[in-house]
């Protein structure tokens, strides 16, 4: 049996002047035990898909089932054996970090002693905090017992939306290790993240942009199926580099990446070497080119632009800037 | 380079109670720059921002934005500075140009220049059809493209930038930066946070605040010599791990 199943699940919503489709045609499943990553920005759909599946919206059109329960008619069923922290913060303000807890294990008819050790790594950070009220407390704490909260009953499947963003690198680290041990413990994971370079975290991820989900497999496939050669370049002056590359005739893309460019060429077998001495003409110095593997980033950039929706490949750069000018201001 | 300086700030401390939120924070920012203001949750990074946009008073220490005093100045400070964050960015049920045209009154642009610039603004951000459209009514990334065009409508000396890519789609992610790029080219100082490490290395210098002190400021290139580490990702990890407080 899968742990989640969704067949052709749309959600649209409707405004007096336009109907949104939030979900459109989204079809996948999870297996039992795995870590699946729903990877996209803000508006890809991924917060509709969790409450289709914790049974807190109703779907337009398909069908899904978690656990063999189908979302509509066996949603109580549902309540019972999953956890899910929703992206906002939506615990008891008024009560206290402890008084949350025991809140959430008595309406699942446990209690915390019973599953303490699935939550003891988490809580123990809580605990010197435990008589404080959950609205005084700091972001990261809230998101501990949030996660907290949503495993005390021992759940079979954990549904976690967006538990990493607005979190610093260090938190991130630690929530990623802590869902892995949840992992060991057999415990089936859905997560959504618009982290790109969490997505190495899940066993298998989907990436998803404005209702549709551009690609299903493990991260690996994904870098593979990249098919094209990519290149990182790096020289003294990165600004003015990007905009040379760009300009570059062969150029078929080129973006930042962090201390390196990364770039797509039009033609595979054009030879490297007539760029770089291309960019040494243009002045740059200490310039570095090589082939690398494609990050999951680079990947969902390029499915962007397979199925390019509305405005997003429109360009700011102004163009005709090249290095030059940004050399004599 | 020129290091004619923007922000300078001398042992600028916030207390809470007890609490130190930003403890002797000692700064300098020059005029162009692109200067990355990283830390943990709870590192004291809003504090110290709140104080250097002059809406919130030191305990003590000093600090220049812009030539003015956060004491007695915060009103030129607001003047001169444009402010963006992740969360409030426009008013949803204005159009694009009405959100244009409030701002630039607000900065005391005149009509005149508010009718030219708001022309200019529209069409490099490619928006005349969605002019008159509610902004409500715009993808995120455009509506962050937007907030930050109009956060340096009145030309400020600098421009602050609070997480201003969270859940941003990565293309539109790196156009805002090519946004980001041009500002700083044309001698606007740009001071932003980011959770985002990649975006660390497209700035000029770092600072990473820990505990509510900084405990590095350099380029990321020599960040990352020091700490003998292969991305800023690695040198934030090494600094903020020690981290004792949270948020």
């Amino acid at each position: 049996m899968k742990a989640i199943e969704l067949k052709n699940i749309v959600k649209t919503y409707s405004t007096k002047k336009e109907t949104i489709t939030a979900v459109d045609e989204v079809s996948f499943s999870v297996d039992e035990g795995e870590i699946f990553g729903l990877i996209g920005p803000d508006g890809a759909g991924k917060t509709s898909v969790f409450r289709i599946l914790t049974t807190l919206l109703l779907a337009d059109s398909g069908k899904a089932n978690v656990l063999g329960f189908d979302v509509v008619n066996n949603f109580k069923e549902i309540r019972d054996i999953i956890g899910y922290m929703p992206g906002r913060f939506s615990l008891y303000q008024d009560l206290t970090v402890e008084e949350n807890l025991e809140f959430f294990a008595t309406i699942f008819n446990t209690t915390i002693e019973e599953n303490y050790n699935l939550i003891a790594d988490i809580y123990k950070q809580l605990e010197p905090f435990k008589t404080r009220r959950a609205g005084k407390l700091s972001g990261g704490m809230k998101q501990k017992l949030a996660l907290s909260c949503a495993l005390i009953h021992k759940p079979k499947i954990l549904f976690l939306d967006e538990p990493t963003t607005g979190v610093d690198p260090v938190s991130r680290k630690e929530l990623w290790e802590m869902l892995k041990r949840l992992k060991s413990q057999g415990i089936t994971i859905l997560v959504s993240t618009p982290y790109m370079d969490e997505a190495k975290q899940c066993d298998r991820i989907a990436l998803m942009q404005k209702g549709k989900i551009l690609q299903i497999d493990t991260p690996q496939n994904v870098v593979n199926e990249f098919g094209k050669n990519l290149y990182a370049v790096h020289s003294e002056n990165m600004f003015p580099l990007l905009i040379d590359l760009r300009e570059y005739p062969q150029t078929e893309s080129c973006f930042a990446f962090g201390d390196k460019h990364h770039l797509t060429l039009k033609d595979e077998t054009f030879d490297i070497s007539e760029l770089e001495k291309h960019l040494i003409a243009r002045g740059h110095s200490n310039l570095t080119l090589k082939k690398i593997e494609p990050e999951i980033e680079d990947c969902f950039m390029q499915l962007m632009k397979a199925h390019p929706s509305e405005g997003v490949l429109r360009t700011t750069l102004p163009k005709g800037k090249g290095f030059k000018k940004l050399k004599t201001s | 380079m020129n290091k004619e300086i923007v922000i300078k700030t001398d042992k600028l401390t916030k207390k809470f109670g007890d609490f130190i939120a930003a403890n002797e924070v000692t700064f300098e920012v020059y005029k162009g720059e692109i200067f990355g203001f990283l830390g943990a949750n709870g590192a004291g990074k809003t504090t110290a921002m709140k104080m250097l946009i002059g809406i919130s008073k030191p305990s003590y220490g000093n600090a220049n934005i812009a030539g003015f005093d956060v004491y007695k100045q915060t009103e030129q400070i607001k003047k001169n500075i444009g402010y963006m964050s992740q969360k409030f960015s426009l008013y949803e049920d204005l159009t694009v140009r009405e959100n244009v045209q409030l701002f630039g009154g607000i900065y005391g642009l005149s009509d005149k220049e508010i009718e030219s610039k708001s022309g200019e603004l529209i069409n490099k951000l490619g928006m005349q059809q969605e002019a008159d459209k509610l902004v409500s009514s715009l993808p995120l990334g455009w509506k962050q493209k937007l907030s930050f065009s109009i956060a340096i409508f009145h030309s400020p000396k600098i421009v602050f930038l609070d997480e201003p890519t969270g859940g941003v789609d990565p293309v539109t992610r790196r156009q805002f930066w090519d946004m980001i790029y041009e500002a700083a080219h044309n001698g606007i100082t740009v001071f932003v946070t980011t959770h985002y490490m990649d975006e660390a290395e497209y700035c000029d210098r770092v600072s990473i605040m820990v505990d509510g002190v900084i405990k590095a400021l350099d380029s990321p290139k020599k960040l990352k010599e020091q700490h003998n580490a292969k991305s800023m990702d690695e040198v934030f990890l090494m600094l903020a791990r020690g981290a004792k407080r949270g948020e």
